[in-house]
C-alpha cells in the first residue's frame, strides 16, 4: 500500500484541484445528469423515443436515464397533447417530483394546445405547471429536443442553486 | 342473401315498425320506430345472420323534430351483407332501448353516444361516460355545443376552459387554391360576426 500521508502535501492530486463556487459545482452536476420523466401523451413521444435511441442518443447530454417514477426524476418532458382528462394526472405526477425540478413543453400541443382548439384539450401545459423550455414543432425533430435540453442546461447553470433553494442552510452558514 | 332480401324479411316480419326505406349504391337503410329496435335487432341477428354490429352512431338534426337519430350498422359475416337501421329519438325523451344483450359490443358504442350526444340507453348495464370524465356537465357533440367548449370544474377530477379560437373555427374550403384561399380563417380573421361562425345557444 501507499505510504503517502493523508495530511501532508500530496503532489499526486495537486494538479487536479479546482476552485469554484458551490452554486457552479452543484449546477454543473445537476445540468449534466438530468433524469427525465417521459410524459409521452401523443406523437411527440415517438420523437422523444427517437431522441433516446442510438441515432440521436440523448445520453451524450446526460439525460438518458428515463425514469418512470416521478420520485426519481429531475425534468418532466411533456411530449404531446394534454387533454383536460389527463391534465390533473400530469399535475399530480409533477407534484410528486422532488425539487429541484424543471419542465420541458415539447411540441405545439404541450406548449399551446397546438391545432387542438377544442373543448377537450388544455391550451398549453403552462396553465398548470411552470415550464422552463418550450420546443416548437409538430412534432419537433430530435435535434430540436436536444437543443431544448441544452437550453435547459444553460438555464440551470445560471441558477443560484444554494441561495434560492437552501435558504435556511445558507443563513446558518 | 342480399341486403334487399334482409330488408324484405324484416318488413314482412315487422310491417308496423318500418317507417321508411332507402337504397343508395347498394346500401340498404331501414327507418324504424324506436320501440321496435330491440325486436328487429334480435330477429336480424338470430334469423338473418347479422352476427356483427359494426357501429352505432348518432346524428343531431338540430332544429328538426325529432332531433336525434341513432344509426345501427349491421354486417353478416356469413352472407357478406351490410344493413343499416335508423331510429328517431326526440329531444324530450332522449332515450333509446339498449341492444347490449343482443351484441355485447354495443356496450361501449352506446356509452360513447351517451357521452357525446346525451342520449340515454334504457337497460344498459353500465351507462357511464367513456371519453369525457365523470362529472363533466355537457354533451360536446351536440350541434348547440360550441367548438371552443365551456368552462367546467369537477374538483380533483378535471376542469375545462374555453379555447381561444382567434377568428376560427379552423375550416378549409374545398378548392385547388393556395392555403390563403383554402382557409377562410386566414382571410377573414376577426371579420366575421360571431353568429355566422357558430350556431347560437338556444
Amino acid at each position: 500500500m501507499s505510504d503517502v500521508s493523508p495530511i501532508a502535501y500530496d503532489s499526486k492530486i495537486e494538479g487536479n484541484i479546482i476552485f469554484t463556487k458551490v452554486d457552479a459545482a452543484i449546477n454543473w452536476m445537476r445540468s449534466n445528469s438530468l433524469w427525465p420523466m417521459p410524459m409521452g401523451l401523443a406523437c411527440c413521444a415517438i420523437e422523444l423515443m427517437a431522441t433516446g435511441a442510438a441515432r440521436y442518443d440523448i445520453s451524450r447530454f446526460g439525460a438518458e436515464v428515463m425514469r418512470f417514477s416521478p420520485r426519481q426524476s429531475d425534468v418532466m418532458i411533456v411530449a404531446g397533447t394534454v387533454t383536460y382528462k389527463m391534465a390533473l394526472s400530469v399535475k399530480r405526477i409533477w407534484d410528486q417530483m422532488p425539487e429541484p425540478k424543471w419542465c420541458i413543453a415539447m411540441g405545439a400541443c404541450a406548449s399551446s394546445g397546438g391545432m387542438y382548439r377544442s373543448y377537450a384539450v388544455l391550451q398549453g401545459i403552462d396553465h398548470l405547471i411552470p415550464v422552463d423550455v418550450y420546443i416548437s414543432g409538430c412534432p419537433p425533430r430530435p435535434e430540436a429536443l436536444l437543443d431544448g435540453l441544452m437550453k435547459l442546461q444553460k438555464k440551470i447553470m445560471g441558477e443560484h442553486a444554494i441561495a434560492d433553494q437552501k435558504k435556511a442552510l445558507f443563513e446558518t452558514l | 342473401m342480399t341486403p334487399s332480401d334482409a330488408a324484405a324479411r324484416i318488413a314482412e316480419k315487422f310491417p308496423a315498425a318500418i317507417t321508411g326505406e332507402n337504397e343508395f349504391r347498394g346500401e340498404k337503410t331501414l327507418m324504424l320506430g324506436a320501440a321496435a329496435i330491440r325486436e328487429v335487432c334480435g330477429f336480424a341477428k338470430e334469423s338473418l345472420g347479422f352476427d356483427y354490429l359494426v357501429d352505432i352512431s348518432s346524428v343531431d338534426h338540430f332544429g328538426d323534430e325529432p332531433r336525434f337519430e341513432i344509426v345501427y350498422e349491421l354486417y353478416s359475416m356469413e352472407h357478406g351483407t351490410h344493413l343499416r337501421l335508423k331510429i328517431p329519438v326526440s329531444e324530450d325523451a332522449c332515450e333509446a332501448p339498449t341492444v347490449t344483450d343482443i351484441w355485447p359490443t354495443a356496450n361501449w358504442h352506446e356509452r360513447e353516444i351517451y357521452d357525446m350526444m346525451g342520449i340515454r340507453f334504457t337497460g344498459h348495464p353500465d351507462l357511464r361516460r367513456i371519453l369525457m370524465w365523470e362529472g363533466y356537465p355537457y354533451h360536446p357533440l351536440r350541434k348547440d355545443f360550441p367548438l371552443e367548449g365551456k368552462p367546467s370544474d369537477a374538483p380533483d377530477v378535471a376542469f375545462s376552459e374555453v379555447a381561444p379560437l382567434a377568428g376560427g373555427p379552423f375550416v378549409t374550403v374545398p378548392t385547388d387554391g393556395t392555403t390563403q384561399v383554402r382557409e377562410p380563417r386566414a382571410r377573414h380573421a376577426g371579420e366575421l360576426p360571431l353568429a355566422e361562425k357558430f350556431i347560437e345557444e338556444p
